[in-house]
Protein backbone atom coordinates (compact mmCIF):
# COMPACT_ATOMS: atom_id res chain seq x y z
CA UNK A 1 0.00 0.00 0.00
CA UNK A 2 1.25 3.48 -0.81
CA UNK A 3 2.49 5.49 2.17
CA UNK A 4 -0.37 7.91 1.83
CA UNK A 5 -1.81 9.39 4.97
CA UNK A 6 -5.43 8.49 5.41
CA UNK A 7 -8.04 11.16 5.86
CA UNK A 8 -9.87 11.33 9.17
CA UNK A 9 -12.98 9.90 7.59
CA UNK A 10 -11.09 6.87 6.31
CA UNK A 11 -9.53 6.38 9.73
CA UNK A 12 -12.97 6.42 11.27
CA UNK A 13 -14.44 3.77 8.95
CA UNK A 14 -11.28 1.67 9.05
CA UNK A 15 -12.04 0.65 12.63
CA UNK A 16 -15.67 -0.17 11.92
CA UNK A 17 -15.24 -2.28 8.79
CA UNK A 18 -11.78 -3.21 7.52
CA UNK A 19 -10.16 -3.71 10.90
CA UNK A 20 -13.13 -4.50 13.09
CA UNK A 21 -11.57 -5.51 16.43
CA UNK A 22 -13.69 -8.60 17.01
CA UNK A 23 -14.62 -10.00 13.60
CA UNK A 24 -11.50 -9.11 11.63
CA UNK A 25 -8.62 -8.76 14.11
CA UNK A 26 -10.00 -11.41 16.54
CA UNK A 27 -8.88 -9.36 19.53
CA UNK A 28 -10.69 -8.84 22.84
CA UNK A 29 -12.71 -12.01 22.56
CA UNK A 30 -13.48 -12.39 26.28
CA UNK A 31 -16.30 -9.81 26.49
CA UNK A 32 -17.57 -10.89 23.06
CA UNK A 33 -18.25 -14.34 24.50
CA UNK A 34 -18.93 -13.41 28.09
CA UNK A 35 -21.53 -10.69 28.18
CA UNK A 36 -23.02 -10.39 24.70
CA UNK A 37 -26.29 -11.96 25.89
CA UNK A 38 -28.39 -8.85 25.20
CA UNK A 39 -28.09 -5.79 22.95
CA UNK A 40 -28.13 -3.52 26.00
CA UNK A 41 -25.10 -5.21 27.62
CA UNK A 42 -23.21 -4.97 24.34
CA UNK A 43 -24.12 -1.30 23.99
CA UNK A 44 -23.03 -0.41 27.53
CA UNK A 45 -19.71 -2.23 27.43
CA UNK A 46 -19.15 -0.90 23.92
CA UNK A 47 -19.66 2.64 25.21
CA UNK A 48 -17.24 2.02 28.07
CA UNK A 49 -14.60 0.71 25.65
CA UNK A 50 -15.25 3.61 23.25
CA UNK A 51 -14.70 6.07 26.10
CA UNK A 52 -11.49 4.42 27.28
CA UNK A 53 -10.15 4.03 23.74
CA UNK A 54 -10.81 7.63 22.69
CA UNK A 55 -9.47 9.20 25.86
CA UNK A 56 -6.38 6.98 26.07
CA UNK A 57 -5.61 7.62 22.38
CA UNK A 58 -5.89 11.37 22.88
CA UNK A 59 -3.82 11.31 26.08
CA UNK A 60 -1.01 9.32 24.48
CA UNK A 61 -1.11 11.44 21.31
CA UNK A 62 -0.75 14.53 23.51
CA UNK A 63 2.20 13.32 25.56
CA UNK A 64 3.91 11.09 22.97
CA UNK A 65 6.94 13.37 22.66
CA UNK A 66 7.73 13.11 26.36
CA UNK A 67 7.61 9.31 26.71
CA UNK A 68 10.93 7.52 26.66
CA UNK A 69 10.64 4.63 24.18
CA UNK A 70 11.83 2.07 26.74
CA UNK A 71 9.01 2.74 29.18
CA UNK A 72 6.28 3.28 26.60
CA UNK A 73 4.34 0.06 27.28
CA UNK A 74 4.04 0.65 31.08
CA UNK A 75 2.98 4.23 30.31
CA UNK A 76 0.24 2.98 27.97
CA UNK A 77 -0.95 0.50 30.59
CA UNK A 78 -1.12 3.11 33.34
CA UNK A 79 -2.93 5.57 31.06
CA UNK A 80 -5.52 2.93 30.19
CA UNK A 81 -5.86 1.87 33.84
CA UNK A 82 -6.55 5.47 34.84
CA UNK A 83 -9.34 5.91 32.30
CA UNK A 84 -10.78 2.49 33.16
CA UNK A 85 -10.93 3.51 36.81
CA UNK A 86 -12.82 6.65 35.78
CA UNK A 87 -15.43 4.79 33.71
CA UNK A 88 -15.67 2.05 36.34
CA UNK A 89 -16.55 4.50 39.10
CA UNK A 90 -18.91 6.44 36.82
CA UNK A 91 -20.82 3.32 35.78
CA UNK A 92 -20.97 2.02 39.36
CA UNK A 93 -22.46 5.33 40.47
CA UNK A 94 -24.96 5.99 37.67
CA UNK A 95 -26.10 2.60 36.30
CA UNK A 96 -25.60 0.18 39.22
CA UNK A 97 -27.91 -2.52 37.83
CA UNK A 98 -26.22 -2.82 34.45
CA UNK A 99 -22.85 -2.49 36.16
CA UNK A 100 -23.63 -5.57 38.22
CA UNK A 101 -24.69 -7.50 35.11
CA UNK A 102 -21.38 -6.76 33.45
CA UNK A 103 -19.52 -7.83 36.55
CA UNK A 104 -15.79 -7.80 36.38
CA UNK A 105 -15.63 -7.09 32.65
CA UNK A 106 -15.65 -3.31 33.03
CA UNK A 107 -12.52 -3.47 35.16
CA UNK A 108 -10.98 -5.90 32.72
CA UNK A 109 -11.13 -3.35 29.88
CA UNK A 110 -7.67 -2.57 31.18
CA UNK A 111 -6.41 -5.87 29.76
CA UNK A 112 -8.08 -5.56 26.33
CA UNK A 113 -5.40 -6.09 23.72
CA UNK A 114 -7.17 -3.86 21.20
CA UNK A 115 -6.64 -0.64 23.19
CA UNK A 116 -2.94 -1.18 23.84
CA UNK A 117 -2.48 -2.18 20.22
CA UNK A 118 -4.05 1.03 18.89
CA UNK A 119 -1.90 3.12 21.25
CA UNK A 120 1.27 1.37 20.12
CA UNK A 121 0.43 1.24 16.42
CA UNK A 122 -1.34 4.55 15.93
CA UNK A 123 -1.66 7.09 18.72
CA UNK A 124 2.05 7.12 19.53
CA UNK A 125 2.87 8.21 15.98
CA UNK A 126 -0.01 10.50 14.97
CA UNK A 127 -1.62 13.80 15.85
CA UNK A 128 -4.37 14.22 18.42
CA UNK A 129 -7.12 14.69 15.80
CA UNK A 130 -6.10 11.61 13.83
CA UNK A 131 -5.83 9.56 17.03
CA UNK A 132 -9.26 10.78 18.08
CA UNK A 133 -10.80 9.59 14.81
CA UNK A 134 -8.94 6.30 14.94
CA UNK A 135 -10.01 5.71 18.55
CA UNK A 136 -13.60 6.65 17.74
CA UNK A 137 -13.64 4.23 14.79
CA UNK A 138 -12.14 1.37 16.76
CA UNK A 139 -14.44 1.94 19.72
CA UNK A 140 -17.51 2.13 17.46
CA UNK A 141 -16.34 -0.99 15.62
CA UNK A 142 -16.13 -2.84 18.91
CA UNK A 143 -19.53 -1.51 19.96
CA UNK A 144 -21.04 -2.52 16.61
CA UNK A 145 -19.64 -6.05 16.92
CA UNK A 146 -20.84 -6.43 20.49
CA UNK A 147 -24.31 -5.19 19.58
CA UNK A 148 -24.50 -7.55 16.58
CA UNK A 149 -23.62 -10.49 18.79
CA UNK A 150 -26.05 -9.30 21.43
CA UNK A 151 -28.76 -8.87 18.79
CA UNK A 152 -28.35 -12.43 17.48
CA UNK A 153 -28.25 -13.98 20.92
CA UNK A 154 -31.12 -11.96 22.34
CA UNK A 155 -33.33 -12.53 19.28
CA UNK A 156 -32.68 -16.25 19.04
CA UNK A 157 -32.52 -16.86 22.76
CA UNK A 158 -35.43 -14.84 24.11
CA UNK A 159 -37.24 -13.54 21.03
CA UNK A 160 -36.71 -9.93 22.08
CA UNK A 161 -34.63 -6.97 20.96
CA UNK A 162 -33.58 -4.39 23.55
CA UNK A 163 -36.18 -5.91 25.86
CA UNK A 164 -39.08 -5.46 23.40
CA UNK A 165 -40.89 -8.60 22.37
CA UNK A 166 -40.39 -9.08 18.64
CA UNK A 167 -41.06 -12.69 17.81
CA UNK A 168 -43.57 -13.49 20.53
CA UNK A 169 -41.91 -16.81 21.32
CA UNK A 170 -38.38 -17.91 22.11
CA UNK A 171 -36.92 -20.05 19.34
CA UNK A 172 -33.77 -21.45 20.96
CA UNK A 173 -33.32 -20.94 24.66
CA UNK A 174 -29.84 -22.35 24.22
CA UNK A 175 -28.55 -18.98 22.97
CA UNK A 176 -28.96 -17.20 26.29
CA UNK A 177 -26.89 -19.86 27.98
CA UNK A 178 -23.41 -18.49 28.61
CA UNK A 179 -21.63 -21.20 26.64
CA UNK A 180 -23.55 -20.28 23.49
CA UNK A 181 -21.29 -17.22 23.26
CA UNK A 182 -18.56 -19.42 21.84
CA UNK A 183 -20.90 -20.85 19.21
CA UNK A 184 -22.26 -17.49 18.12
CA UNK A 185 -18.81 -15.92 17.79
CA UNK A 186 -17.56 -18.99 15.92
CA UNK A 187 -20.53 -18.99 13.55
CA UNK A 188 -20.24 -15.24 12.91
CA UNK A 189 -16.55 -15.57 12.07
CA UNK A 190 -17.31 -18.48 9.77
CA UNK A 191 -19.98 -16.35 8.08
CA UNK A 192 -17.54 -13.50 7.48
CA UNK A 193 -15.01 -16.00 6.11
CA UNK A 194 -17.66 -17.48 3.83
CA UNK A 195 -18.65 -14.08 2.47
CA UNK A 196 -15.00 -13.32 1.81
CA UNK A 197 -14.48 -16.63 0.00
CA UNK A 198 -17.56 -16.13 -2.21
CA UNK A 199 -16.58 -12.52 -2.92
CA UNK A 200 -13.05 -13.52 -3.95
CA UNK A 201 -14.36 -16.28 -6.21
CA UNK A 202 -16.71 -13.85 -7.98
CA UNK A 203 -13.85 -11.44 -8.53
CA UNK A 204 -11.78 -14.19 -10.10
CA UNK A 205 -14.63 -15.20 -12.41
CA UNK A 206 -15.06 -11.60 -13.60
CA UNK A 207 -11.41 -11.44 -14.51
CA UNK B 1 3.27 -36.48 28.80
CA UNK B 2 0.86 -39.34 29.46
CA UNK B 3 2.52 -39.97 32.81
CA UNK B 4 2.05 -36.34 33.79
CA UNK B 5 -1.59 -36.38 32.78
CA UNK B 6 -2.18 -39.52 34.84
CA UNK B 7 -0.59 -37.86 37.88
CA UNK B 8 -2.79 -34.84 37.39
CA UNK B 9 -5.94 -36.93 37.22
CA UNK B 10 -4.96 -38.95 40.29
CA UNK B 11 -4.27 -35.84 42.35
CA UNK B 12 -7.60 -34.41 41.30
CA UNK B 13 -9.46 -37.57 42.29
CA UNK B 14 -7.66 -37.65 45.64
CA UNK B 15 -8.69 -34.07 46.36
CA UNK B 16 -12.31 -34.85 45.56
CA UNK B 17 -12.19 -37.95 47.78
CA UNK B 18 -10.84 -35.93 50.71
CA UNK B 19 -13.50 -33.32 50.17
CA UNK B 20 -16.29 -35.86 50.18
CA UNK B 21 -15.01 -37.59 53.29
CA UNK B 22 -14.82 -34.33 55.24
CA UNK B 23 -17.56 -34.72 57.81
CA UNK B 24 -18.33 -33.06 61.10
CA UNK B 25 -17.77 -34.61 64.46
CA UNK B 26 -20.60 -33.39 66.62
CA UNK B 27 -19.87 -34.35 70.21
CA UNK B 28 -23.25 -35.98 70.96
CA UNK B 29 -23.78 -39.70 70.54
CA UNK B 30 -27.29 -39.41 69.11
CA UNK B 31 -26.38 -36.78 66.52
CA UNK B 32 -24.34 -38.13 63.65
CA UNK B 33 -23.69 -35.03 61.61
CA UNK B 34 -24.50 -31.35 61.37
CA UNK B 35 -23.72 -29.34 58.28
CA UNK B 36 -24.55 -26.26 56.29
CA UNK B 37 -26.37 -26.64 53.04
CA UNK B 38 -26.93 -24.08 50.26
CA UNK B 39 -25.76 -21.27 52.54
CA UNK B 40 -29.16 -20.90 54.19
CA UNK B 41 -30.06 -24.20 55.84
CA UNK B 42 -28.58 -26.44 58.51
CA UNK B 43 -29.04 -30.21 58.19
CA UNK B 44 -28.91 -32.37 61.30
CA UNK B 45 -28.53 -36.12 60.83
CA UNK B 46 -29.60 -38.27 63.80
CA UNK B 47 -28.47 -41.81 64.57
CA UNK B 48 -32.08 -42.98 64.80
CA UNK B 49 -35.56 -41.76 63.89
CA UNK B 50 -36.85 -38.81 65.92
CA UNK B 51 -40.47 -38.05 66.80
CA UNK B 52 -42.19 -35.84 64.28
CA UNK B 53 -43.99 -33.69 66.85
CA UNK B 54 -40.71 -32.95 68.56
CA UNK B 55 -38.78 -32.34 65.39
CA UNK B 56 -41.32 -29.90 63.89
CA UNK B 57 -41.41 -27.67 67.00
CA UNK B 58 -39.43 -24.49 66.43
CA UNK B 59 -39.01 -23.83 70.17
CA UNK B 60 -36.92 -26.98 70.47
CA UNK B 61 -34.00 -25.41 68.63
CA UNK B 62 -31.87 -22.38 69.35
CA UNK B 63 -29.27 -21.32 66.81
CA UNK B 64 -26.77 -18.50 67.09
CA UNK B 65 -23.40 -17.50 65.71
CA UNK B 66 -20.61 -18.48 68.05
CA UNK B 67 -19.30 -14.96 68.87
CA UNK B 68 -22.74 -13.52 69.74
CA UNK B 69 -24.88 -15.95 71.75
CA UNK B 70 -27.50 -13.23 72.46
CA UNK B 71 -28.69 -12.98 68.86
CA UNK B 72 -30.82 -16.03 68.13
CA UNK B 73 -31.38 -16.66 64.45
CA UNK B 74 -35.10 -16.98 63.59
CA UNK B 75 -36.03 -20.34 62.07
CA UNK B 76 -38.36 -20.11 59.08
CA UNK B 77 -39.19 -23.70 58.36
CA UNK B 78 -38.39 -27.20 59.59
CA UNK B 79 -38.46 -30.19 57.29
CA UNK B 80 -38.13 -33.82 58.30
CA UNK B 81 -36.92 -36.51 55.92
CA UNK B 82 -39.29 -39.51 55.35
CA UNK B 83 -37.13 -41.87 57.43
CA UNK B 84 -37.21 -39.26 60.24
CA UNK B 85 -33.44 -39.17 60.70
CA UNK B 86 -32.69 -35.89 58.94
CA UNK B 87 -33.95 -32.49 60.05
CA UNK B 88 -33.46 -29.48 57.80
CA UNK B 89 -33.71 -26.06 59.40
CA UNK B 90 -34.14 -23.10 57.07
CA UNK B 91 -33.61 -19.54 58.16
CA UNK B 92 -35.12 -16.22 57.13
CA UNK B 93 -31.82 -14.61 56.24
CA UNK B 94 -28.90 -16.41 54.67
CA UNK B 95 -26.38 -17.85 57.09
CA UNK B 96 -22.85 -16.60 57.29
CA UNK B 97 -21.32 -20.01 56.70
CA UNK B 98 -17.79 -18.75 57.26
CA UNK B 99 -18.74 -18.28 60.91
CA UNK B 100 -19.15 -21.21 63.30
CA UNK B 101 -22.75 -21.60 64.54
CA UNK B 102 -23.95 -23.14 67.80
CA UNK B 103 -27.14 -25.21 67.73
CA UNK B 104 -28.81 -26.08 71.02
CA UNK B 105 -31.67 -28.58 71.16
CA UNK B 106 -34.07 -29.29 73.97
CA UNK B 107 -34.55 -32.87 75.16
CA UNK B 108 -34.61 -35.01 72.01
CA UNK B 109 -37.37 -37.60 71.73
CA UNK B 110 -36.85 -40.73 69.69
CA UNK B 111 -39.47 -43.49 69.59
CA UNK B 112 -40.82 -42.20 72.89
CA UNK B 113 -37.43 -42.34 74.61
CA UNK B 114 -35.44 -39.31 75.64
CA UNK B 115 -31.95 -38.87 74.23
CA UNK B 116 -31.02 -35.86 76.37
CA UNK B 117 -30.22 -32.33 75.27
CA UNK B 118 -27.43 -31.46 72.88
CA UNK B 119 -25.18 -28.49 72.23
CA UNK B 120 -23.84 -28.79 68.72
CA UNK B 121 -21.35 -26.76 66.79
CA UNK B 122 -21.98 -26.34 63.09
CA UNK B 123 -19.00 -25.12 61.16
CA UNK B 124 -17.35 -25.43 57.87
CA UNK B 125 -13.90 -26.86 58.24
CA UNK B 126 -11.33 -24.29 57.17
CA UNK B 127 -9.63 -26.98 55.17
CA UNK B 128 -12.90 -27.69 53.44
CA UNK B 129 -13.40 -24.01 52.69
CA UNK B 130 -9.95 -23.78 51.15
CA UNK B 131 -10.60 -26.87 49.07
CA UNK B 132 -13.94 -25.56 47.93
CA UNK B 133 -12.28 -22.33 46.77
CA UNK B 134 -9.63 -24.36 44.96
CA UNK B 135 -12.06 -26.73 43.24
CA UNK B 136 -14.37 -23.80 42.57
CA UNK B 137 -11.69 -21.83 40.77
CA UNK B 138 -10.36 -24.84 38.91
CA UNK B 139 -13.47 -26.69 37.73
CA UNK B 140 -16.82 -25.28 38.85
CA UNK B 141 -16.01 -21.72 37.84
CA UNK B 142 -13.23 -22.53 35.42
CA UNK B 143 -11.94 -19.15 34.29
CA UNK B 144 -11.84 -20.09 30.62
CA UNK B 145 -14.97 -22.19 30.15
CA UNK B 146 -17.41 -20.66 32.62
CA UNK B 147 -16.09 -17.15 33.17
CA UNK B 148 -14.83 -16.57 29.60
CA UNK B 149 -11.59 -14.87 30.58
CA UNK B 150 -8.15 -15.13 29.04
CA UNK B 151 -9.51 -16.19 25.68
CA UNK B 152 -6.93 -14.39 23.52
CA UNK B 153 -4.06 -16.31 25.07
CA UNK B 154 -6.18 -19.43 25.30
CA UNK B 155 -6.82 -19.58 21.56
CA UNK B 156 -3.30 -18.39 20.78
CA UNK B 157 -1.41 -21.07 22.67
CA UNK B 158 -3.65 -24.11 22.40
CA UNK B 159 -2.45 -25.37 19.03
CA UNK B 160 0.24 -27.74 20.33
CA UNK B 161 0.17 -29.80 23.50
CA UNK B 162 3.74 -28.85 24.41
CA UNK B 163 3.00 -25.13 24.05
CA UNK B 164 -0.21 -25.52 26.02
CA UNK B 165 1.47 -27.23 28.97
CA UNK B 166 4.36 -24.75 28.96
CA UNK B 167 2.01 -21.79 28.96
CA UNK B 168 -0.18 -23.34 31.67
CA UNK B 169 2.72 -24.00 34.04
CA UNK B 170 4.31 -20.59 33.51
CA UNK B 171 0.97 -18.93 34.04
CA UNK B 172 0.34 -20.86 37.28
CA UNK B 173 3.69 -19.81 38.73
CA UNK B 174 3.21 -16.16 37.84
CA UNK B 175 -0.40 -15.96 38.97
CA UNK B 176 0.35 -17.45 42.40
CA UNK B 177 3.22 -15.04 42.83
CA UNK B 178 1.15 -12.05 41.70
CA UNK B 179 -1.90 -13.00 43.75
CA UNK B 180 0.08 -13.27 46.98
CA UNK B 181 1.64 -9.85 46.38
CA UNK B 182 -1.74 -8.40 45.47
CA UNK B 183 -3.28 -9.81 48.65
CA UNK B 184 -0.52 -8.36 50.84
CA UNK B 185 -0.68 -5.00 49.10
CA UNK B 186 -4.47 -4.86 49.30
CA UNK B 187 -4.78 -5.90 52.95
CA UNK B 188 -1.85 -3.93 54.36
CA UNK B 189 -1.58 -0.87 52.15
CA UNK B 190 -4.62 -0.14 50.01
CA UNK B 191 -7.29 -0.95 52.59
CA UNK B 192 -5.79 0.75 55.68
CA UNK B 193 -5.17 3.94 53.69
CA UNK B 194 -8.55 3.74 51.92
CA UNK B 195 -7.04 3.70 48.47
CA UNK B 196 -9.17 0.85 47.16
CA UNK B 197 -10.29 2.94 44.19
CA UNK B 198 -6.73 2.54 42.91
CA UNK B 199 -7.22 -1.25 42.68
CA UNK B 200 -7.07 -1.45 38.89
CA UNK B 201 -4.04 0.78 38.48
CA UNK B 202 -2.10 -0.95 41.26
CA UNK B 203 -2.95 -4.51 40.23
CA UNK B 204 -2.09 -4.08 36.56
CA UNK B 205 1.28 -2.65 37.58
CA UNK B 206 1.73 -5.49 40.03
CA UNK B 207 1.07 -8.15 37.41
CA UNK B 208 3.63 -6.65 35.01
CA UNK B 209 6.07 -6.40 37.91
CA UNK B 210 5.65 -10.01 38.94
CA UNK B 211 6.12 -11.16 35.36
CA UNK B 212 9.36 -9.21 35.30
CA UNK B 213 10.35 -10.61 38.72
CA UNK B 214 9.65 -14.22 37.76
CA UNK B 215 11.59 -13.62 34.55
CA UNK B 216 14.66 -12.37 36.43
CA UNK B 217 14.55 -15.00 39.18
CA UNK B 218 14.02 -17.88 36.78
CA UNK B 219 16.84 -16.70 34.52
CA UNK B 220 19.29 -16.75 37.45
CA UNK B 221 18.03 -19.75 39.41
CA UNK B 222 17.15 -22.22 36.70
CA UNK B 223 18.36 -21.28 33.21
CA UNK B 224 17.16 -24.57 31.73
CA UNK B 225 13.62 -23.95 32.90
CA UNK B 226 13.87 -20.37 31.69
CA UNK B 227 14.84 -21.56 28.24
CA UNK B 228 11.77 -23.76 28.12
CA UNK B 229 9.21 -21.36 29.58
CA UNK B 230 10.67 -17.87 29.11
CA UNK B 231 8.79 -17.32 25.85
CA UNK B 232 5.42 -17.59 27.54
CA UNK B 233 6.16 -15.05 30.26
CA UNK B 234 5.37 -12.06 28.04
CA UNK B 235 2.03 -13.57 27.10
CA UNK B 236 0.97 -13.74 30.74
CA UNK B 237 0.56 -9.94 30.86
CA UNK B 238 -1.91 -10.12 27.99
CA UNK B 239 -4.00 -12.68 29.89
CA UNK B 240 -6.97 -11.10 31.60
CA UNK B 241 -7.15 -13.88 34.21
CA UNK B 242 -3.92 -12.48 35.63
CA UNK B 243 -5.66 -9.21 36.43
CA UNK B 244 -9.03 -10.81 37.27
CA UNK B 245 -7.67 -12.94 40.12
CA UNK B 246 -6.32 -10.00 42.17
CA UNK B 247 -9.57 -8.10 41.57
CA UNK B 248 -11.67 -11.06 42.72
CA UNK B 249 -9.65 -11.67 45.87
CA UNK B 250 -9.88 -7.99 46.73
CA UNK B 251 -13.64 -7.90 46.12
CA UNK B 252 -14.26 -10.97 48.31
CA UNK B 253 -11.83 -9.95 51.06
CA UNK B 254 -10.03 -13.30 50.90
CA UNK B 255 -7.42 -14.15 53.53
CA UNK B 256 -3.86 -15.19 52.63
CA UNK B 257 -4.41 -18.96 52.33
CA UNK B 258 -7.71 -18.39 50.51
CA UNK B 259 -6.03 -16.12 47.98
CA UNK B 260 -3.33 -18.70 47.48
CA UNK B 261 -5.89 -21.41 46.79
CA UNK B 262 -7.84 -19.14 44.40
CA UNK B 263 -4.70 -18.32 42.43
CA UNK B 264 -3.57 -21.94 42.34
CA UNK B 265 -7.02 -23.07 41.23
CA UNK B 266 -7.17 -20.39 38.54
CA UNK B 267 -3.73 -21.34 37.24
CA UNK B 268 -4.36 -25.09 37.22
CA UNK B 269 -7.83 -24.55 35.75
CA UNK B 270 -6.23 -22.61 32.90
CA UNK B 271 -3.71 -25.44 32.47
CA UNK B 272 -6.49 -28.04 32.33
CA UNK B 273 -8.46 -25.97 29.81
CA UNK B 274 -5.39 -25.44 27.62
CA UNK B 275 -4.48 -29.11 27.73
CA UNK B 276 -7.98 -30.29 26.80
CA UNK B 277 -8.25 -27.75 24.02
CA UNK B 278 -4.83 -28.52 22.55
CA UNK B 279 -5.61 -32.24 22.52
CA UNK B 280 -8.79 -31.54 20.56
CA UNK B 281 -7.11 -29.10 18.18
CA UNK B 282 -4.30 -31.52 17.33
CA UNK B 283 -6.98 -33.92 16.15
CA UNK B 284 -8.82 -31.17 14.31
CA UNK B 285 -5.88 -30.63 12.02
CA UNK B 286 -6.45 -34.06 10.54
CA UNK B 287 -10.18 -33.52 10.18
CA UNK B 288 -11.85 -32.29 7.02
CA UNK B 289 -13.19 -28.93 8.16
CA UNK B 290 -15.23 -26.78 5.73
CA UNK B 291 -13.00 -23.97 4.41
CA UNK B 292 -14.94 -21.13 6.01
CA UNK B 293 -14.66 -22.78 9.43
CA UNK B 294 -10.90 -23.41 9.26
CA UNK B 295 -8.77 -21.88 11.98
CA UNK B 296 -10.43 -19.80 14.65
CA UNK B 297 -14.15 -20.41 13.94
CA UNK B 298 -13.94 -24.16 14.49
CA UNK B 299 -11.77 -23.59 17.58
CA UNK B 300 -14.57 -21.45 18.98
CA UNK B 301 -17.16 -24.14 18.31
CA UNK B 302 -14.97 -26.72 20.05
CA UNK B 303 -14.50 -24.39 23.00
CA UNK B 304 -18.28 -23.99 23.12
CA UNK B 305 -18.69 -27.76 23.39
CA UNK B 306 -16.12 -27.85 26.19
CA UNK B 307 -17.98 -25.05 27.94
CA UNK B 308 -21.20 -27.05 27.73
CA UNK B 309 -19.40 -30.02 29.28
CA UNK B 310 -18.02 -27.84 32.06
CA UNK B 311 -21.58 -26.75 32.88
CA UNK B 312 -21.85 -30.23 34.39
CA UNK B 313 -19.40 -29.26 37.10
CA UNK B 314 -21.85 -26.68 38.44
CA UNK B 315 -23.58 -29.57 40.21
CA UNK B 316 -20.42 -29.97 42.22
CA UNK B 317 -20.53 -26.48 43.70
CA UNK B 318 -19.89 -26.60 47.41
CA UNK B 319 -21.30 -23.95 49.69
Amino acid sequence: MAARTKTNKELFFNGILNENPIFRLALSMCPAVGISTTVMNGLLLGMAVLFVQVFSSCTIALIKDYIHPRIRIPTYTLTIATWVTVIDLVLAAYVPVAYKAMGIFVKLIVAFAIITMRLEMFASKNSVTASFCDGLGMGLGFMFAMMTLGFVRELLGMGTVLGYDVLGFCPLLFFVLPSAGFFVVGLMMAMFNYIEIVYNRRKKVKR
Amino acid sequence: MKERMRHLTLTGLLLVAILVSVGCDTGHRFVKKTEFKDGETIVITFAGPVDEAWAKEKANYAVYEEPDPDILLPIKEIRLSPDRTKVTLSFDDGLNTRQAHVLKTKEMLSEGRSQGTAVLTVKKLYFGLLLSIFIGAMLVNNFVFTKYLGLCVFFGTSQRKSTAVGMGITFTIVIVFAAMMAWALYQFVLKPFQLTFLNIVVFIGLVSLSVQAVDTILRKVNPALFKAFGVYLVLVIANCIAIAVPLILADNEYTGPESFMLALGAGLGFLVALFLMSSARERLELANVPPSFRGLPIAFIVAGLFALAFLGFSGMSIH
